[in-house]
């Protein structure tokens, strides 16, 4: 091994495994009692806290004035295969991978009354959700991402299907089979990738040119996986399903974290290893992605229940951040990443909101609320925030993101650009809306007269957010200051790629 | 004449002989157990023969040993292995107490291992009979259980077709080519002009034939009910070792004396793996026994097998043999699950039965959940690797069609597996299982741990199945 990693020490393969053997140390914690459940909700949050302080390193020794990869390992796997166990970080997945340590133990926090059965499980399953998901943020290996992008399917499906809500065992095997006939189209498209490059190292893969025909097909395949998971419209009715039925810090990991892999899995794949193709079927994706913009936030709009609001509201969230990547320059791209980083933030504060009262009432019914602002002035200080920062409002994180997508897509097309703002209208619509419904008004129901405001615990879980909504928003370089060398580079090379087929087909023409 | 190349295989009759005599001369009620430790034994002494025998052809080349041989022949004594382990247990419930049972498993796996050897039609023939007839005794073990006596009766009627089948086919290779032996099958046929009709439609009768020991669709008909009457344990040998071996011998038989001819066998393969990985995956939707539906299971399990033959190039076999060890375990630790079903001393073999189990019995519902996730193919757990290899080879074979429909199919496949782990963690509990005993813990948790960690060392299993599946292309 070469690379000099800036760390001294395998820091990726440590936070992406820590949590793994939090979990077999959880499998052996006995008993069933009071005692036991909380000794293991314990020792779930302090693993989860110290894979989040070593991931802090990541935060630290990242060197930003680079593009390629850092902090690189690799070990022997399947040799002749040119599988290897390759990790490595560059400037879009460095944020992911803090956002995914700290965002786990917030849901941890966040499930710790409101999980009574099988406690133990669940936060086994949390942790190996963890590793999934930091290892597939981690992997520089193709082979390596597919088996943890798989991977997280294990541990979601449970945690939907033992945890959730009434529908929960429809919601589950949805979801599952969803996002399983998605991804082994993929891994069909990394066998032919493989079968053409002999490798499945990633940034050899990214330098690989691979002929205009089989973009096409890889593309298509891709498409499949990600458009699944992100999920673009109009395979995105899993997701509202999904959403209602998971326990609150479900919800808050499958929008912080699980959507933007499909997203990440566009930035990391789709657009740098086929620019041909990406240029090509771009119009396409804009299509769909306007939709879901303008489609879904109407569709949000009509909701009764508070989190298949969010949840719609997350699909139109997202469909921004598919036009920011297919813009491929450097405003939309940024825009996307921030959006996604913001919109993990946000939209998970927005469901750990929803959690507070529905622990309290346990009904999502909007119509069941009204008045909370009298009872719970913290409760609605904080929800305000997190509804503005999702409508955009200058000054939190979600405005950074649009407006930076916006400028993109303007460089693209005016009517993108036209369309893509409408969402953010109909996204103040909607979320004000909903914001009034639940804290304005007069109290009419018995039960939200002695209804009580954030307990420490709940602070607690919420105060991280909050300044990070207010940090990204206020100064959004520190965070963009992590991309920016890769963003540019991604987008040099695209351009590097697109112009010399030009050139190539003027070339071959008489 | 060089006959020490059969040296695993004849010593392992001889012990059965010797374990027969053991049987007999013990008393009733603590034969069945020593027997069945004698065969595991007997088991390993074979396997330790194999692994330091000598390599080459023997008896005028009738049979072989090679890297291939050795590869599929340490597995079949791993699954036989795996089965009489499963049957300790059960048979005492099920009142099958008897010593003939391990007896008859080591015959039948002494069948298998001249299977797994054999380089001349014949020697085929005779292998592929000897393991059919024992099974088809152990299918009708319990013959006082009206389902299992019919099980064996339905096995015997249509295992004898597909024998017929198969000595038909053999014997029109034989008239139209003028040898039985793969060596000299291959130089005649590499010479275009005496591949005639007749040859080929021999071979359409030899892959029927051998399509249904594997039960590959469409001679699957027998599959669920024999699966569903024979006893568990027996099920387990069934769906494991005879499958192994038939699918070796089909592989070999196609890439040695028929390797020429693969343009004319390869959409008659090609055919079989879709029809079977389709059905497979969606006959089984409608199950409600868990053995019926792992007969379905199995028939998509082999669908998969067959891409990688259908492949027809080294890497192609390399990924039937990855495949099939990753399934054979997997497969293994399901029955050990099901074997463990059992309340108040009654087998039940419903999947509502399941209900609750991950509350009831946590250890054992967590092993099953690993089978069924690594069945329906997600990573890390083995399945995953044993498609990913099949694929890998349809990929670089350009069988595109075939790749996709697989895909597609291990999503449909998925359902039904996912249903079993939404029963067992997702439903209300019924009532706990009756205590297992330690056999099928450590059953269930050793094959359960291959199934989990194959993923962190896969090389040397890859590099092994490479070696293999390189002796087939010479």
């Amino acid at each position: 091994m070469n690379d000099v990693n800036a760390a001294g020490f395998p820091v990726l393969s440590l936070i992406t495994f820590l949590p793994l053997v939090g979990a077999g140390i959880l499998c052996l914690l006995h008993g069933e009692d009071e005692a036991a459940m909380r000794n293991v909700r314990w020792a779930a949050l302090w693993t989860s806290l110290l894979t989040f302080v070593i991931s802090l390193v990541l935060w630290d020794k990242f060197d930003v004035s680079t593009a390629g990869y850092q902090f690189r390992e690799s070990a022997e796997w399947l040799p002749e295969f040119g599988v290897g166990y390759r990790m490595g970080v560059d400037g879009i997945s460095v944020l992911f991978v803090l956002l995914a340590t700290a965002l786990t133990p917030i849901c941890i926090l966040a499930s710790w009354d409101s999980i009574k059965v099988r406690v133990r499980e669940y936060m086994i399953a949390f942790l190996v959700l963890e590793t999934m998901m930091i290892g597939m943020f981690c992997a520089a290996d193709f082979v390596l991402f597919y088996v943890f992008f798989e991977g997280v399917l294990i541990p979601m499906y449970l945690i939907i299907g033992i945890w959730g809500g009434p529908r929960r065992v429809y919601a589950a095997i949805k979801f599952f089979l969803f996002t399983l006939a998605g991804s082994v189209l993929m891994l069909l498209a990394l066998l032919a990738m493989w079968n053409f490059a002999g490798t499945t190292d990633i940034p050899t893969l990214l330098k690989t040119q691979f002929p205009a025909g089989m973009q096409t097909w890889l593309f298509l395949a891709f498409l499949a996986s990600f458009a699944v998971k992100v999920p673009m419209w109009p395979v995105h009715t899993w997701l509202p399903d999904a959403h209602v039925e998971a326990p609150t810090a479900g919800s808050v990991i499958l929008a912080g974290v699980l959507l933007k892999m499909g997203a990440y899995g566009f930035l990391r794949f789709s657009v740098p290893m086929l620019p041909l193709a990406s240029s090509q079927l771009s119009p396409w994706i804009f299509a769909f992605s306007v939709t879901a913009v303008v489609y879904t936030s109407l569709v949000a709009f009509a909701q009764t229940d508070m989190k298949k609001l969010i949840a719609y509201s997350s699909v139109a969230h997202m469909g921004v951040v598919t036009i920011g990547i297919f813009t491929v320059n450097v405003q939309g791209v940024s825009g996307a990443l921030f959006q996604m980083l913001s919109h993990g933030i946000v939209s998970g504060a927005l469901f750990l909101c929803v959690g507070v009262v529905y622990d309290r009432i346990h009904t999502r019914d909007i119509a069941r609320y009204g008045g909370l602002a009298d009872r719970m002035p913290a409760y609605a200080l904080l929800f305000l925030l997190f509804t503005m920062a999702s409508i955009g409002l200058p000054g939190t994180s979600g405005f950074v993101g649009e407006f930076l997508v916006l400028v993109g897509a303007f460089q693209v097309n005016f009517w993108l650009a036209l369309l893509g703002s409408l969402g953010m209208i109909l996204g103040a619509v909607y979320m004000l809306y909903l914001y009034r419904r639940i804290i304005f008004g007069r109290i009419t129901r018995d039960d939200l007269r002695a209804i009580l405001d954030l307990s420490p615990r709940e602070i607690a879980v919420f105060a991280p957010l909050v300044v990070l909504t207010l940090w990204m928003g206020v100064y959004p370089s520190s965070f963009s200051n992590f991309w920016d060398a890769s963003v540019s580079a991604m987008v040099e090379h695209h351009q590097a790629a697109l112009k010399s087929t030009v050139t190539l087909a003027t070339a071959v023409k008489p | 004449m060089n006959w020490i190349v059969a040296l695993p295989e004849i010593v392992l009759a001889l012990l059965g002989m010797v374990i027969l005599l053991t049987g007999v001369l013990q008393k009733q009620q603590n034969s069945f157990h020593l027997a069945s430790m004698m065969t595991v034994g007997a088991f390993l002494l074979t396997a330790l023969l194999i692994v330091v025998g000598a390599d080459g052809a023997g008896y005028h080349g009738q049979f072989t040993s090679d890297h291939f041989s050795t590869f599929v022949q340490l597995l079949i004594l791993a699954a036989s292995s795996l089965a009489v382990i499963g049957s300790l247990d059960y048979n005492e419930h099920a009142n099958l107490r008897r010593f003939e049972f391990p007896v008859l498993v080591l015959f039948a796996t002494v069948g298998m291992l001249v299977m797994a050897g054999a380089s001349n039609l014949m020697t085929l023939y005779v292998g592929l009979e000897l393991q059919s007839l024992s099974i088809y005794v152990l299918a009708a073990f319990a013959r006082d259980e009206l389902r299992s006596s019919e099980a064996g009766l339905k096995y015997f009627v249509l295992g004898s077709l597909a024998s017929g089948l198969l000595l038909y086919g053999i014997s029109l290779v034989y008239g139209f080519s003028g040898s039985m032996q793969f060596e000299k099958l291959a130089m005649t046929l590499t010479d275009p002009t005496k591949v005639s009709a007749g040859l080929i439609v021999g071979i359409v009768f030899i892959v029927a034939g051998l399509a249904f020991k594997v039960s590959a669709v469409p001679f699957h008909m027998w599959t669920p009910d024999v699966y569903e009457g024979a006893p568990t344990p027996v099920t387990l040998l069934m769906g494991t070792a005879p499958k192994v071996a038939a699918m070796a011998l089909l592989v070999r038989a196609m890439a040695t004396p028929f390797g020429h001819l693969l343009a004319q066998w390869q959409q008659l393969i090609v055919l079989v793996s879709i029809a079977s990985m389709l059905w497979g995956a969606l006959a089984a939707i409608g199950q409600k026994n868990i053995k019926r539906l792992m007969a379905y299971s199995s028939i998509g399990h082999m669908g998969y097998v067959l891409v990688g033959l259908a492949a027809g190039t080294p890497n192609g076999i390399r990924g039937v043999l990855i495949y099939l060890v990753t399934y054979v375990f997997m497969n293994a630790g399901t029955f050990a699950c099901i074997i463990a079903m059992r309340r108040r001393g009654r087998s039940l073999e419903q999947i509502s039965d399941l209900g609750g189990l991950g509350k009831t019995d946590p250890a054992l519902a967590m092993w099953l959940a690993v089978f069924m996730f690594s069945m329906a193919g997600i990573p890390p757990f083995s399945g995953f690797w044993g498609k990913y290899f099949i694929f890998t080879a349809a990929v670089q074979s350009g069988l595109w069609a075939l790749a996709v429909i697989g895909v597609l199919t291990s999503v449909v496949g998925a359902f039904y597996y996912i249903r079993i782990i939404k029963v067992m963690y997702f439903d209300a509990p019924e009532a706990a299982f009756d205590r297992r005993p330690a056999s099928l813990s450590t059953l269930a948790a050793g094959t359960g741990l291959f199934t989990t960690l194959f993923f962190v060392f896969p090389a040397p299993l890859v590099g092994a199945a490479e070696a293999a599946a390189k002796v087939l292309f010479g």
